[in-house]
């Protein structure tokens, strides 16, 4: 034993360790987002059962999906509120996800196992998803039109199934109408009023102009005037078309609750579905998590406008930072002499690489934000202030300030190329008689194309995580708008935009109930880890395929 | 001929393609040294946002006259609007005279509602934000009166129609009857708190007076009620003369203040037991006598100025039996001459005082800075005012000639002491690190400490290096040293993909699952740490010398890791599975409530957690850089010494971690400096409270997460604003030396290894 632990290997096997622990914390970590965030979808059971807290209490019918369990000493359950019979030791508790937020003050409760009934799962059970509210979990009892009832119990929900796909289709025909063209012609109206502002300051004018100036936005304002009107109208015809029919709908407590159909975003009886059924299911519910917009505060619906936030700012950055990267890391390779203006360059690219994420957001808050974006105000908006035009967070700086954050990745990933291109590639094309420039076009820039490929996604995938210093530029919580919509200049470069990371954060830390984020932030966090994965393992297959080829072509 | 033409052809083709190299070796150049460029500029930058907050108070002249409405008569009193376009002045001879403060141009006068045989005898003001004035009248009443400016917003600018008011009701019950007998009230004070209006007053013997006048608004009609209560005071001890009272915003505490240079302090809070509660004698000098005593603002602290050209801040302080003492906090630098007066700022607890030789100054408390001292009379001063917000100063000497001048103050609240030492705030019992940046109220004072930030950062950082350092370090050393090229290839990419991960990810996790997850099982996490090593030397020990050769050689050397985890899975399955039941057994089944008894406070988001999560953030980061380092020693170096009998460990022990120490030393710096600036998660998994201390069961709040939480919020150009800046600057500065150092240390290890 003395001899073995001299020889040192149980010491090179707690080093194997360490690098086994590390994998180990890494796969737990990517498997444990990807099973929470792909079980979002999935249609899990609907169990019921009767719950006594205690002996002497009545029993009440609780139904829903079992959210998580875990097991804990009695001690520590009676501490948290339960009451456990003396001599127990023990109890297993389980997470009900109750939904039915408008009836019951909470729609997440724990339950104690032993205090359960034994579980039922009805086949009737529904959930519907509705807009607001959260979920509900209950039967369907009767189906009403008109505010009378047409139909009763199983007949209520073949009634029911046929009339909601039509709602559906209403709604989100509503949903177009109110987001953008209502949208589009309050931008109009917008322009319009600043325009006049613009008349009314500019003094230069002629009477006589001005006049006829007026008298054009006036027409122009009745135009949108009468656009608005008609489709005011239209709305209001719709929506009186979809509040025609409802359900009434009993919880597993008796309470009994009627709901429009207009309210209601998906239905399902998870108990009475087939696999196949919940595969069709789980694949609509992603669908619509990846083009949906968000409700409740973020912590329903989609997420679309995070992920198109997410893209476009990521392109902007790239549009700035791939030129400057490369350029800086062809300087410092190609033309610098070897000296300490290189070292203090060094110097700066690995600072830049070491400075607080935090820090380059207080630097684009001041410097972009209020220094460069409100000289641009005072310059070429000076109708709309005092509300600020580029003056506020808005994606450009955003985009912006990710790009001097990944400059260095770009820089570093560019220069590795760039060493690995032999001397004689160099020396041929100069003696050949073209010059340094040409060289570099020619020659040097297409050979390290594919590491300057490398270097920009891992710039990407560097970006698409940063989160700290985009709280300062330019992510909010909910932007009304997308930065890129039908409205003239199209893309909108002046405009806060949502983003992955930051509905991270937001449904997870600010939302004001935790628990029904949850799963949501899981999911949104699996796409974030995909996208970032992705783009991590090509820029790392990119890189080691170069290498492959160099050691290849150096031998 | 065709030769030139093809020759001249041939020449611009060449001048264009030198033209192309210039310009391209030039705009390569400059975007080469454009990194430099961006990095100065955000130094640049964040130093020039926070440097303003460390200079001082400047005046500028802009016009002097003698006072508006006559010098031949005393001011009063005297106030500015916050547009410094409207002024108001009350003279011993019973006017209020509206002026233009800029030019000294009356715009109205009103007399005073005060009888034409009856003199002003003494006066006081409020706090200067309620507008409230007292003058205590030679027929024993006391008036209380506002002013007021009515500003209204034209098209043409602002225009304004000045007058008194009446906080009592009308003209007539502006006249309080604070002394029965009719005797002189020789002191006065006034304040108005949230309950009404309070007058306390001195008559010509030196009876002590109180006045209550509570407003009660009806629920039902929407009138104001306002109910009067008079109350006697205790006479102060001795023979003394009160000279100044001052009764605070809240209506518990009354001070006054004697000829002897003692202050008073009564608590009022039943008026009807009104009870002297301390005396202190509150000016050094022997003979020196205490010439003025004011309230700063939210009326806790009090500034009292000596004949001796002292100035000094008084507040009440509880002792150890709980009573309210008067406490000396703080002096400022002494005046040339006796200090005759001191003026409150409106929303800042700054204050102006001015002294007989014709100087002035402006202090700061918390911040103990005196921002300006100037003279500006070769006569006493008799008085100086400040305007609401601070832009504009007038200062007054006993002849009655006026100066104007433009003040410039933005940032009194600032220095170094206020940043990085102890500092003694109101209502406290002693020096204190505090970060509170905001609160609802509007006497509340900010307070600015980084060094619990600071300390929050550095917390943070320990636990997270304690928990990343030694796996990192490990596991460079094997996969550098021992791993098979083949798990060398797949391990790498995992860890850059660990460091790849989003932090918000990792933040998130963090704080809701992995928070709880410790709180519910406190006895895994120790089990783990204790089981998890056993386990694999137990497991290596099986491996290598229980096993038959013909197991052993199914995996070849080099992948002992991938044997390992299988083990880890095991053990942190089984150390879940018994904590509930090693709770029951060690702890009294409740592990967090025997921590807090055994007297350590457990929040669910705490050091522990950071440590973990930040950790597993700066593995990848040490690991890649430490590894390389221990990959890259020489071959030559560890085939010596392994030729000379050195076993494989004594190799990587005496040769290899030698040589590739400076390589090592730089990853754990840079590990470090990536954990001090590490934002989302410290903001996610700790409960970001500011305490000061290193307790891994409590949180912290650090620089960069304060940063993120209070940046949106702050004012554009405030002081708060500009901390925060200040804040960057020094995580900027932090890993700027970090990294620098860790750079030059690895740039000279390259050298070395090239030579070696």
């Amino acid at each position: 034993m003395k001899h073995w632990f001299q020889s040192g290997t149980p010491w090179i096997w707690l080093n194997a360790g360490a690098i086994a622990a590390s994998l180990v914390m890494v796969f737990g970590l990517i498997t444990m987002i990807a099973v929470n965030g792909l079980s979002f979808f999935w249609p899990s059971e609907v169990i019921e059962f009767e719950y006594q807290p205690a002996a002497d209490s009545e029993p009440r019918g609780v139904m829903g999906e079992i959210a998580r369990s875990e097991t804990m000493t009695a001690q520590a359950a009676r501490e948290a509120g339960f009451q456990v019979p003396e001599g127990q030791e023990i109890v297993v508790r389980h997470l009900i996800k109750r939904g039915n937020r408008d009836l019951d003050s909470r729609d997440f409760r724990w339950y104690l196992e032993d205090a359960m009934s034994e579980r039922r799962t009805p086949r009737d059970a529904v959930v519907l998803e509705r807009l607001q509210w959260g979920d509900f979990f209950g039967f369907i009892r009767e189906y009403r039109e008109d505010g009378e009832t047409v139909a009763e119990g199983e007949a209520a929900r073949t009634a029911f199934e046929q009339r909601i796909r039509e709602t559906r289709d209403l709604v989100q025909q509503l949903e177009r109408i109110e987001r953008v063209e209502i949208g589009q012609v309050n931008h109009q109206m917008e322009r319009v009023r600043l325009d006049r502002r613009g008349l009314e300051r500019d003094t230069s004018l002629p009477e006589e102009q001005r006049a006829q100036r007026h008298q054009e936005l006036d027409e122009e304002q009745a135009a949108l005037d009468a656009e608005y009107a008609e489709l005011e109208s239209e709305r209001n015809a719709l929506r009186e078309e979809v509040a025609r029919y409802a359900i009434v709908l009993e919880t597993a407590d008796g309470q009994r609750t009627t709901l429009a159909l207009s309210q209601i975003v998906n239905a399902w009886w998870p108990n009475d579905m087939s696999t196949a059924a919940k595969l069709r299911h789980y694949v609509g519910s992603f669908r619509d998590f990846m083009t949906g917009y968000p409700r409740e505060a973020n912590t329903e619906g989609g997420i679309l406008p995070a992920i198109f936030g997410t893209v476009l700012m990521v392109i902007l950055m790239s549009i700035v930072v791939t030129p400057f990267g490369v350029l800086a890391a062809i300087y410092l390779r190609e033309y610098a002499k070897q000296g300490p203006l290189v070292r203090i360059i060094r110097i700066s690219v690995n600072n830049l690489a070491g400075v607080p994420s935090i820090v380059f957001g207080v630097f684009g808050l001041g410097f972009f934000v209020y220094l460069v974006g409100g000289n641009i105000d005072q310059l070429f908006f000076q109708d709309a202030l005092p509300s600020p035009t580029f003056g506020s967070p808005a994606i450009i700086w955003a985009s912006l300030t990710l790009a001097l954050l990944t400059l260095p990745v770009v820089i570093v990933s560019t220069e590795e190329g760039l060493t690995r291109i032999g001397s004689s590639v160099r020396h041929g094309s100069l003696s050949l008689g073209a010059t340094k420039a040409e060289t570099l076009w020619r020659l040097i820039v297409p050979l390290s194309a594919p590491a300057m490929m490398t270097g920009l996604i891992l710039a990407v995938a560097r970006a698409a995580g940063e989160v700290a210093p985009l709280m300062l530029v330019g992510v909010v919580k909910l932007a009304p708008n997308l930065p890129v919509d039908g409205t003239f200049p199209y893309l909108h470069l002046d405009r806060a935009f949502m983003h992955l990371g930051y509905h991270i954060y937001d449904v997870g830390f600010k939302s004001p109930n935790v628990e029904a984020g949850r799963p949501l932030v899981y999911a949104t966090a699996l796409i974030l880890v995909l996208l970032i994965v992705v783009l991590n393992l090509t820029a790392i297959s990119i890189r080691n395929h170069l290498r492959e080829k160099y050691r290849a072509e150096s031998d | 001929m065709p030769g030139t033409i093809a020759n001249t052809t041939l020449d611009r083709f060449q001048r264009w393609r030198r033209a192309k190299d210039t310009s391209a070796r030039y705009l390569i150049g400059f975007f080469g040294l454009a990194v430099i460029g961006a990095l100065t500029l955000m130094f640049v930058y964040l130093l020039s946002e926070t440097l303003p907050m460390f200079q001082g108070a400047s005046l500028e002249e802009r016009a002097a006259y003698d006072a508006p409405g006559g010098a031949d008569t005393g001011t009063i009193h005297l106030a500015v609007n916050r547009h410094r376009e409207m002024a108001v002045r009350l003279t011993e001879d019973r006017r209020a005279v509206f002026f233009r403060p800029y030019s000294g141009e009356v715009v109205r006068e009103q007399p005073l509602p005060i009888p034409d045989d009856v003199r002003v005898t003494s006066f006081s003001m409020a706090e200067p934000r309620t507008r409230l004035v007292a003058a205590g009248l030679d027929n024993g009443q006391v008036l209380a009166i506002e002013y007021e400016y009515n500003e209204r917003f034209t098209p043409q600018g602002r225009e304004y129609d000045p007058g008194l008011v009446y906080p009592l009701g009308d003209e007539d019950s502006a006249l309080l009857d604070v002394d029965s007998e009719g005797r002189a009230i020789d002191v006065v004070g006034i304040q108005r708190g949230s309950s009404g209006v309070r007058v306390a007053a001195a008559t010509e013997d030196g009876d002590l007076r109180l006045v209550n006048f509570e407003e009660r608004t009806s629920m039902m009609t929407g009138e104001t009620e306002v109910t009067r209560s008079a109350h006697d005071l205790p006479s102060l001890p001795g023979d003394a003369t009160p000279t100044r009272i001052l009764v605070d915003i809240t209506g518990r505490n009354l001070m006054v203040g004697d000829d002897r240079g003692r202050l008073h302090f009564y608590d009022i809070s039943t008026p009807r037991n009104a009870r002297l509660v301390d005396s202190q004698r509150v000016v050094r000098g022997d003979d020196a006598e205490v010439t003025s005593l004011e309230y700063i603002l939210g009326t806790v602290s009090i500034v009292v100025g000596g004949s001796d050209g002292s100035v000094a801040q008084y507040m009440l302080v509880r002792d150890e039996d709980n009573v309210n003492r008067i406490t000396r906090v703080r002096d400022f630098p002494q005046h040339a001459d006796a200090v005759t007066n001191t003026q409150p700022e409106y929303i800042r607890k700054g204050f102006a005082t001015t002294d007989a030789s014709g100087a002035l100054a402006v202090h700061y408390p918390t911040s103990q800075r005196t921002l300006l001292q100037q003279t500006f009379s070769d006569r006493p001063l008799y008085r100086a005012y400040i305007d609401p917000r601070n832009r504009m100063l007038i200062a007054i000497d006993d002849a009655e000639s006026w100066f104007v001048n433009d003040l410039s103050n933005p940032h009194p609240e600032v220095s170094f002491h206020v940043l990085w030492q102890k500092v003694w705030y109101e209502g406290r019992s002693g020096g204190d690190y505090v970060w509170q940046s905001s609160s609802a109220t509007d006497e509340f004072e900010p307070k600015f400490s980084l060094v619990p930030l600071t300390l929050g950062t550095v917390k943070a950082a320990f636990y997270a290096m304690l928990f990343a350092t030694p796996l990192a370090i490990m596991g460079a050393i094997y996969s550098a040293y021992f791993m098979s090229s083949r798990m060398r290839g797949l391990t790498k990419p995992c860890i850059e993909l660990m460091e790849a991960l989003p932090t918000v990810i990792l933040g998130f996790l963090a704080g809701l699952w992995l928070a709880p997850f410790i709180e519910a099982n406190l006895p895994a996490v120790a089990s783990i740490l204790i089981l998890l090593p056993l386990a694999m030397l137990v497991m290596a020990f099986v491996w290598t010398r229980v096993l038959p050769e013909g197991v052993r050689r199914a995996i070849p050397a080099g992948w002992e890791a991938a044997i390992l985890i299988p083990v880890i899975l095991l053990v942190g399955w089984f150390a879940v599975f018994i904590s509930p039941h090693l709770e029951i057994w060690m702890f009294n089944g409740d592990a967090r409530q025997w921590l807090t008894d055994a007297g350590y406070t457990y929040d669910q988001r705490n050091a522990l957690v950071i440590g973990i999560a930040m950790g597993f953030a700066v593995i990848p980061t040490i690991y890649s850089i430490s590894e390389d380092a221990v990959f890259n020693v020489p071959r030559h170096l560890t085939q010596g010494s392994l030729a000379l009998g050195a076993t494989p460990w004594q190799t990587v022990v005496r040769v290899v971690l030698l040589t590739a120490s400076p390589g090592i030393f730089s990853a754990v710096m840079i590990g470090f400096g990536r954990a001090v600036g590490e934002t989302m998660i410290v903001l996610m998994a700790t409960g970001n409270s500011p305490v000061v201390n290193f307790n891994i069961f409590e949180g912290m709040r650090t620089l960069s997460a304060n940063i993120a939480v209070e940046m949106p919020e702050t004012a554009v150009g405030g002081t708060h604003y500009r901390i925060l800046f200040l804040a960057a600057l020094v995580l900027f500065a932090l890993t700027f030396t970090v990294n620098t150092i860790a750079e030059i240390v690895r740039q000279r290890l390259r050298n070395k290894y090239s030579t070696l």
